[in-house]
């Protein structure tokens, strides 16, 4: 499969939707799965999660951030580019339930990502909360999208800029007193934010959900790099998650693992800035000559 | 069979030397990733190619496992028929340029040659590569032409060389085929697993090629039991065959495996081969490179782990917990392994890595003795009591071999699968399941690539027979 590219759009300073017809996984897509996405010919695999779909327009939709070589080349990709490989959906679905109420927090491209979730978790008959965790006001994006399927959105940011002042744990005692209760808990974000979280929770008895995002290759149970611990067990990111139990997943280890190619990543992104500019073409072309 | 037209007697046969594939020298290949032996010359073929006996029992034909007409074959490639030669061998192998560079044929066909202890075998697998190199070189590989359609639709999951055996012989008989893989390139393990320097990629390329050609449907980037159910498939096709391998890798479960630099020998190989890693940071896929590597396992995919790592330009050591006589992968490999200097820790076992600050620092094992014969008929290691040593490294790929992965058969409840999760089937290949047929490392376990292609062909041949309504190929039929 490839994705021709719809809409490729900077919403806040450093995070991009992207709108690509897909309609064979946006058919078949289902909150909480991801798709894996080859920018070019040349590009590595890496993971977005799917946090919109159309299966009448064929679309679907993700939120990125740059981060390193293969994002930034996906923000210079236009409407009408191709990616050159698109496979998804991969990934066990979310489990939607109804649990009563259920707290959805998304902090950088989960604030893109709970919408699906907060979706189905609506339409399952839960009482939705939404929480937007963000460093300050200006990069709070699809805000009045996930309004229309909450009851309720709280905004956290972590200069007090706009809502609620700090991180999860910080808000929590303030929401579970407006709210009464939170039966459930559910984080996409970034692994801090999703790790700070789920201490949060635990101090409250939540029940928390994590939709972990290890590095990976293949996504489908082939290599391993995905391996996280969780009660004691390993298990593999792509195929037994993404989602697994904030409380018992061990965070130092995911940590760990995730500067396993800082190094090189680093080394990619400057190599492929410098080659953009114009500077060091020449050995790259030989090289790739050869192969 | 027609009489040798060069008239030597058996002695003057067995007189000429067994040919010597010329190879890249070991210190220039070990910091390249070209293909190491070279292939032999026309002249050697045909020399070679007068060794051979034309004996009448044929014991070459049984030691392989999908009965190549050797003698035959070697024969026209004695009168030069090189074309001629590969057409005859496809009838039986439709891989032959990958299986004269990757099949174990000392324990096979070459082991089962009647000159093997003596002279050493008939070098069949050199003169197999030749001729498909010839016929692909040379652009004499010529299109079937287009068969009847038969009206049939058959989906075949997995690329790999089982999935593409069912492909060119069902393609063959005019039914419509589908093969559905989850990666972005068709060949499985040809092209994720087995490194450049072993198998050019630009092989696998051109086979698959060929199917495109024949009228094969390849829809890469389709995980079946994600991208498309299979229900949906069944409901779309008259046959299936699953051909997934058996791709999930196991890791040791010691302390320490957690560390970065710990990783398994599919991850390094996959994004070296697949994602041209060994290319980085022309391709994006990093691939980390040690200073010392420390592969853990004996079988091909170490030695292949292994000798990337040494084109990387790492010093690569192999820990391996039986003896130099039991190291599983083919003996081509472990000599090559051995001439590009490779060191081998054998009769030795990791029981735990050693970390500084998150990161594989070293090594610690136990020295093992070889007692009794196991259920694999190989003698057993046993540890050595407080013969613990500690050696350093900074890279650890684990090698210790892989299973069958979950992820298509978990969305199959009624299909059966036996306690290791491979799918059990009947002589035919057939599963439990109506229109289901399975075959390759996904029934067997980890095997060969032509034990693979083997299984491929006895379920097309099923395959075939049911979709026109024929009598089922009983096991007679397999024993030929
Ligand atoms: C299941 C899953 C779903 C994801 N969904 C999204 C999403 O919807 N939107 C989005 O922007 N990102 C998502 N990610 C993370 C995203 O895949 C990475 O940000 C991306 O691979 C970075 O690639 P790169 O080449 O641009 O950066 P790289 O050069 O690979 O990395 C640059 C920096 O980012 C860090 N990094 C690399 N991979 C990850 C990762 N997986 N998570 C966090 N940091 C990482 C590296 O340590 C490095 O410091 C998801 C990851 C997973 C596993
Ligand atoms: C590194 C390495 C070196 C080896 N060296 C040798 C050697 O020298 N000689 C030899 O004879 N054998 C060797 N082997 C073993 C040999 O490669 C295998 O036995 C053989 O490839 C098995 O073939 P297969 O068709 O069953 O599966 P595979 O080759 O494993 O192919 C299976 C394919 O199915 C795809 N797939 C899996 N799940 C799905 C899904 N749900 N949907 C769609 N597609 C899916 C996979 O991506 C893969 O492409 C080696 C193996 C490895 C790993
Ligand atoms: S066993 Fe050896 S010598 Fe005899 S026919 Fe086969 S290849 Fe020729
Ligand atoms: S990404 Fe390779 S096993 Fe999960």
């Amino acid at each position: 499969m490839k994705g021709e590219i719809i809409i490729n759009e900077e919403v806040v300073p450093n995070v991009h939707r992207l709108v690509l017809s897909a309609p064979v996984i946006a058919k078949r897509a289902k909150p909480g799965q991801f798709v894996i996405i080859i920018p070019d010919e040349v590009g590595e695999r890496i993971p977005f999660t799917l946090s919109d779909w159309s299966p009448e327009d064929g679309t679907i939709t993700i939120f990125y951030q740059e981060a390193g070589v293969s994002t930034m080349k996906l923000t210079r990709m236009k409407p009408g580019n191709v990616i050159h490989t698109l496979v998804g959906p991969l990934g066990r679905p979310s489990k939607i339930e109804k649990f009563g109420t259920v707290l959805l927090g998304g902090g950088c491209y989960g604030l893109g990502a709970i919408y699906p979730l907060a979706k189905a978790f609506k339409e399952a008959g839960n009482r939705v909360i939404g929480l937007f965790e963000a460093r300050t006001t200006y990069i709070v994006y699809n805000e009045e999208k996930l309004r229309e399927v909450v009851d309720e959105l709280y905004i956290v940011t972590a200069d007090g800029s706009r809502g609620l002042r700090g991180h999860v744990p910080e808000a929590l005692p303030y929401i579970l007193e407006k709210e009464g209760k939170i039966d459930y808990a559910h984080f996409i974000g970034c692994t801090y934010m999703m790790m700070v979280s789920s201490r949060g929770t635990k101090e409250h008895n939540i029940p928390t959900i994590v939709a972990m995002n290890t590095l990976m290759v293949d996504g489908t149970g082939m290599c391993g790099i995905c391996r996280v611990e969780v009660d004691g067990n390993t298990k593999f990111a792509c195929v037994d998650g993404p989602d697994f139990d904030g409380h018992k997943v061990n965070w130092d280890m995911v940590f760990a693992r995730k500067h396993a190619y800082v190094a090189e990543e680093n080394m990619a992104y400057q190599f492929y800035r410098t080659q953009m500019d114009g500077a060091v073409n020449k050995c790259a072309k030989n090289r790739k000559e050869g192969a | 069979m027609s009489k040798r037209k060069d008239g030597l007697t058996p002695k003057e046969r067995m007189a000429i030397p067994r040919a010597k594939m010329p190879e890249q020298n070991p210190s220039a290949r070990a910091a390249n990733f070209e293909e190491v032996p070279l292939g032999l010359t026309p002249e050697q073929a045909m020399e070679e190619a007068k060794r051979c006996l034309d004996c009448r029992k044929q014991p070459c034909v049984h030691g392989c496992p999908v009965a190549v007409q050797i003698p035959e074959f070697i024969k026209l490639v004695g009168e030069g028929k090189f074309g001629e030669a590969a057409k005859l061998i496809k009838e039986t192998n439709v891989l032959p340029a990958v299986t004269g560079r990757v099949c174990p044929q000392e324990t096979q066909c070459e082991g089962d040659c009647t000159l093997f202890k003596k002279y050493g075998g008939v070098s069949i697998g050199a003169l197999e590569r030749f001729v498909a190199d010839y016929e692909r070189n040379n652009n004499l590989v010529e299109i079937p032409p287009k068969p009847k359609p038969t009206g049939k639709k058959v989906a075949i999951i997995g690329s790999g060389p089982s999935g593409l055996t069912v492909a060119g012989d069902l393609i063959l008989q005019g039914h419509a085929v589908t093969v559905f893989e989850a990666l972005h390139e068709a060949g499985g393990v040809l092209v994720y697993g087995i490194p450049e320097f072993r198998l050019p990629k630009e092989i696998v390329a051109a086979e698959v090629d060929y199917l495109v050609q024949q009228g094969v449907n390849f829809e890469l980037n389709v995980v079946a039991g994600m991208t498309i159910t299979m229900d949906e498939i069944l409901e779309e096709f008259d046959a299936v065959y699953i051909g997934v391998g058996a791709g999930l890798p196991w890791f040791m479960r010691i302390e320490g495996e957690e560390l970065n630099g710990v990783l398994s020998a599919n991850e390094y190989l996959t994004r070296s081969n697949l994602m041209k890693g060994y290319l980085f940071p022309d391709y994006d896929s990093p691939l980390p490179q040690g200073k010392h590597v420390c592969v853990v396992g004996g079988g091909n995919v170490a030695m292949d782990a292994a000798r990337t790592a040494k084109r990387l330009g790492a010093k690569v050591t192999i820990v391996y917990r039986r003896a130099r006589e039991q190291l599983p992968a083919r003996g081509e490999e472990v000599h090559h392994a051995d001439e590009e200097g490779i060191v081998f820790q054998l009769l030795s076992n990791p029981v735990k890595i050693l970390g500084k600050d998150g990161k594989v620092s070293g090594m610690e094992c136990i020295r093992m003795e070889l007692g009794e014969p196991d259920a694999s008929g190989r003698r057993r290691p046993i540890p050595i009591g407080g013969s613990n040593f500690e050696f350093e490294c900074d890279q650890v790929i684990i090698s210790i071999g892989a299973g069958a992965n979950p992820l298509l058969t978990k969305t199959m409840p009624d299909l059966d699968l036996n306690k290791w999760g491979y799918i059990v089937v009947d002589e035919n290949n057939r599963t439990n399941i109506s229109k289901v047929w399975a075959g390759g490392d996904i029934v067997t376990g980890s095997a060969t690539v032509i034990e693979a292609m083997g299984a491929g062909r006895i379920a097309a041949r099923s395959i075939h027979a049911e979709l026109l309504g024929l009598p089922q190929p009983t096991s007679e039929k397999e024993e030929e």
